[in-house]
């Protein structure tokens, strides 16, 4: 299997804080990998290295074989990463429709000069229907997304992300905030994905749900990464069962 | 001509300069929602431009395309303060590039200083021929906006002014969008600069201070920010009150902050706002954004 996603030695300094300390891991091509780790663990800041936001001191993330660090946001985005937040930001003067048709036609919006001569919507308008039937929430298209609850705005940070066709998915927390059935429906829609051959990064606080449906974890705690393997394997290691229940604790974990 | 006079001609003409330059302010404000202060500045260089141009022999179309050009290569300078700043920063930031114009403007010898520029070469076409071009540029103007308003670069235009991070999450290069934003707005602003100093044929610096900058944002917000019908309407009637009624252009001031603190409060969606909660709903559910026009 060829590696997408290669991260190696990335660290993460705000200040005196070291966030994320020297973390390497790597995604197979067609693998859905959970990231997981404890509350404050640094796995949002790891994502959001990967994504752009913050820029690490140093390391490298290569994607498809090509560097990331030092390119900016969109471009990465537009190198096959489509990523959804941990909290959800609509754009709230569109439809949740136009929420994603937006990003459907991506092609469009790549230079301002040939946006401005490209009008029409109704082949993105369709796809992103698609979209929204995909992730569950087509009753919704026609929406404010102002007035939809929690859970409905997690799926269209989802169906926005695939709305790319991104060769990467990566999902901060997508099941924070929901309901239990809402969660292993959105946890099902994952598998689904993944086993139409997208590939992966899950981050994600419900273990539950991370370990029914993940081939592989990487665990951090602290900015350091504790484990990296199996699911059963994983969290049988000392180190994770000492990070999620505290040092010396003989009951299992999760 | 068609019955109308000569003073109504000249109304006619200020109306569709006015429309020009708040439609131009639209595109950077309304559209792409980034607020300026000092929108003025580039209708005066668009002025002064075609005013020098002109009087040193260019013809008029020169003198047109030249403050078309020059305002929008200031306005592409500005536009990378815009990268840089965001929200109230930006506002101070584009009041001071207003007051700089003014300041530049009333020292520099060469284009009269406190004087001004007098003597500008008209058009050469009559005050009718003059009005037709006016209303020719307003036109295209019109279409312009309605057109980006439907295409993907409004569509983009609409998530940047939303909320620029998530712009950069869906792959939107926010920083080229901005600065095309400001090229193309300050460009127009040049355009109705140009047509105005060949209007009115005498230029000083006060005539593009503050209160204009001011003047033309509140056409834009009592229009309805982002709404080119509502614009339209607002920049008309509110370029063509004082002219009319002399009572009004004493009070002008009061008229207009009036009129933007009672729409800010009552009706922040403006003219267009206003409109829209009056007449039935039509298909689509929302309140705002997208294929408005």
């Amino acid at each position: 299997m060829s590696k997408l996603l290669e991260v190696s030695n990335v660290k993460v300094q705000f200040g005196g804080v070291i966030a994320v300390n020297d973390v390497s891991f790597s995604l197979n091509e067609g693998e859905l990998l959970g990231f997981i780790g404890p509350n404050g663990a640094g796995k949002t800041t790891m994502m959001r290295a990967i994504t752009g936001v913050v820029t690490p001191a140093s390391g490298s993330i290569v994607l498809g074989g090509k560097e990331l660090i030092g390119l900016p946001i969109h471009s990465r985005v537009r190198m096959g990463l489509g990523f959804s937040q941990q909290l959800v930001k609509p754009f709230r003067n569109m439809t949740v429709l136009e929420n994603v048709a937006l990003t459907v036609g991506s092609h469009h919006t790549g230079s301002p000069l040939s946006a401005l001569f490209k009008v029409g919507r109704e082949d993105e308008n369709k796809r992103a229907r698609e979209l929204l039937a995909l992730v569950g929430v087509s009753d919704a298209a026609d929406a404010d997304p102002s007035n939809l609850p929690l859970g409905y705005l997690k799926r269209l940070e989802v169906a926005r992300a695939l709305a790319l066709d991104p060769t990467l998915l990566l999902l901060d927390e997508p099941l924070a905030g929901l309901n239990h059935a809402e969660a292993h429906k959105l946890a099902d829609m994952i598998v689904d994905l993944n086993a139409a051959g997208r590939s992966i990064i899950l981050i994600e606080h419900n273990l539950g749900e991370v370990m029914r449906i993940c081939s592989r974890l990487v665990v951090q705690d602290n900015g350091n990464k504790i484990a990296d393997g199996d699911p059963d394997s994983v969290m049988n290691t000392p180190a994770v069962r000492a990070a999620y229940l505290g040092e010396n604790t003989d009951h299992a974990a999760a | 001509m068609f019955g109308l006079s000569g003073y109504e001609i000249s109304l006619i003409t200020s109306m569709g300069i006015a429309v020009i330059f708040a439609l131009s302010l639209n595109l950077i404000t309304g559209f792409c929602g980034q607020i300026s202060l000092g929108h003025a500045a580039f209708y005066g260089i668009g002025a002064y431009s075609s005013a020098m141009l002109t009087k040193a022999g260019m013809p008029l179309g020169v003198g047109i395309l030249g403050a078309v050009i020059f305002a929008g290569l200031v306005g592409l300078a500005v536009g990378f303060t815009s990268l840089r700043v965001r929200h109230d920063f930006l506002a101070i930031t584009t009041m001071g590039v207003g007051f700089l114009f003014i300041g530049i403007m009333r020292q520099w010898d060469f284009v009269g200083g406190e004087m001004g520029v007098s003597g500008i070469p008209g058009s050469g076409l009559g005050k009718p021929g003059f009005m037709f071009l006016v209303l020719g540029f307003g036109v295209l103007t019109v279409l312009f906006s309605l057109h980006l308003k439907r295409s993907w670069m409004g569509y983009a235009f609409d998530a940047i002014a939303d909320d620029e991070d998530t712009a950069r999450v869906v792959g939107l290069d926010v920083s080229r969008y901005k600065l095309a934003a400001f090229a193309m707005g300050t460009a127009l602003a040049g355009l109705a600069g140009a047509l105005y100093a060949h209007n009115v044929r005498f230029i000083d610096p006060e005539s593009f201070g503050f209160v204009e900058s001011i003047t033309v944002l509140a056409m834009v917000v009592i229009g309805g920010i982002g709404s080119v019908f509502g614009i339209i309407f607002a920049a008309a009637l509110l370029s063509v009150l004082p002219l009319w009624i002399q009572f009004i252009d004493e009070y002008k001031l009061l008229l207009y902050g009036g009129l933007l603190f009672a729409m800010m409060r009552f009706s922040p969606g403006g003219l267009a706002g206003l409109v829209k909660q009056i007449l039935p709903k039509k298909s689509s559910p929302k309140a705002s954004g997208g294929q408005k026009t």
